[in-house]
């Protein structure tokens, strides 16, 4: 792993502790208060600040997952460096278009 | 009637098989005693690599029941198991035959770490003043002992996994460099430890740690240098 990759692992693990924190938070607030589904997305549709968390969280899982895998597959497999870098761009790809799907469902008005 | 114990001891290359072979227990008996008894006595084919015996040179180094050791400082007493030693060549490097192994991967990865000193003043100028109790003297210190045995190496999952990472000997070279305030080569040195198979490549598992004969910690260096690059990448001093 180079500087580069490991600056960015880095900072996306050290912006998803507090979200994942406040995620948590959030899941024994809602199950605690008994919310139903119209109740959650009464409140987080439409909602900039939820979007933006729910967001930002999506963007950071994907460069942070996608580095991490891209390791696993160079060291644990006989993929070259560079395969693996190919195999996860996609990989994130496709965890950052499902994430920013399911955030835009329940936060878009 | 003398005790024995059974030795078993790689033979071939990287196919090959080990062989038992019955050795005299003694007081005070080193791995490398046992090793250099089979060869003088017993089988006289048998190749391994030596040189001082008293854990200065670095060319000993063994595995021996499954730890990478330096043989030569290594008591027989302290590392049987059940009256049995078995000694093979160090992990991570190719066998040249039995237990000697080539350490030309090794040592080019301690280049490609800019492992070796570049001077920043010649003959002519005055000797360099360097406070003892400095900083990067001390830093250089903790990690200057290492006698380039090749156990740290041999030890590492990394290097088992990723044949590009340059190791934990090298890194902890290129570590003491830096801290050398002699040396004229730093920035190509960070760059060279940045780089894909760099210092970042490290998982910290602290085998190298674990095992240095020489009670040196290469995951502290190792850490020293991923701070040092992090910082120097972020002033965008690692450009080409």
């Amino acid at each position: 792993m180079s500087v580069r990759l490991y600056v960015w692992q880095r900072v996306t693990a050290a912006l998803m502790a507090p979200l994942v924190l406040m995620h948590v938070a959030v899941i024994f607030y809602a199950a605690r208060k008994g919310m139903s589904a119209a109740d959650i997305l009464g409140r987080t549709r439409g909602s900039v600040l939820w979007a933006s968390f729910y967001g930002a969280f999506v963007v950071a899982a994907a460069i942070h997952a996608s580095i991490g895998i891209r390791n696993v597959l160079a060291e644990w497999s006989s993929m070259t460096e560079r395969h693996a870098g190919l195999f996860v761009a996609i990989f994130g790809c496709c965890l950052l278009v499902l994430g920013l799907r399911a955030v835009a469902a329940v936060t878009l008005p | 009637m003398t005790q024995t114990i059974q030795v078993s001891l790689w033979r071939g290359r990287a196919r090959g098989r080990y062989q038992v072979y019955e050795v005299p227990l003694r007081e005070n008996q080193t791995v490398l005693d046992v090793v250099t008894f089979v060869q003088r006595t017993l089988d006289p084919t048998l190749a391994y690599r030596f040189a001082c015996r008293v854990g200065m040179c670095g060319s000993c180094a063994m595995t021996v029941n499954g730890h990478p050791r330096w043989t030569c400082r290594t008591h027989v007493a302290n590392v049987i198991r059940h009256g049995r030693l078995k000694i093979g060549p160090l992990e991570n490097l190719p066998v040249i035959k039995d237990l000697a192994t080539d350490m030309r991967p090794f040592f080019e990865k301690w280049q490609q770490a800019k492992g070796a000193f570049v001077p920043s003043r010649t003959r002519d100028d005055p000797i360099a003043r360097i406070a003892p109790g400095g900083e990067p003297r001390r830093a250089a210190d903790a990690a200057i002992e290492c006698i380039n045995c090749g156990i740290c190496y041999a030890a590492c999952d990394t290097v088992r996994w990723n044949a590009g990472y340059l190791g934990p000997a090298a890194l902890n070279r290129a570590w003491s460099l830096l801290n050398d305030e002699r040396d004229a080569a730093n920035p190509e040195r960070l760059k060279a430890v940045a780089a894909s198979g760099g210092c970042h490549s490290c998982h910290s598992h602290q085998s190298c740690q674990e095992h240095c004969p020489q009670a040196l910690n290469p995951t502290a260096s190792i850490a020293g240098l991923k701070r040092a690059s992090t910082l120097a990448w972020l002033k965008g001093e690692l450009k080409a």
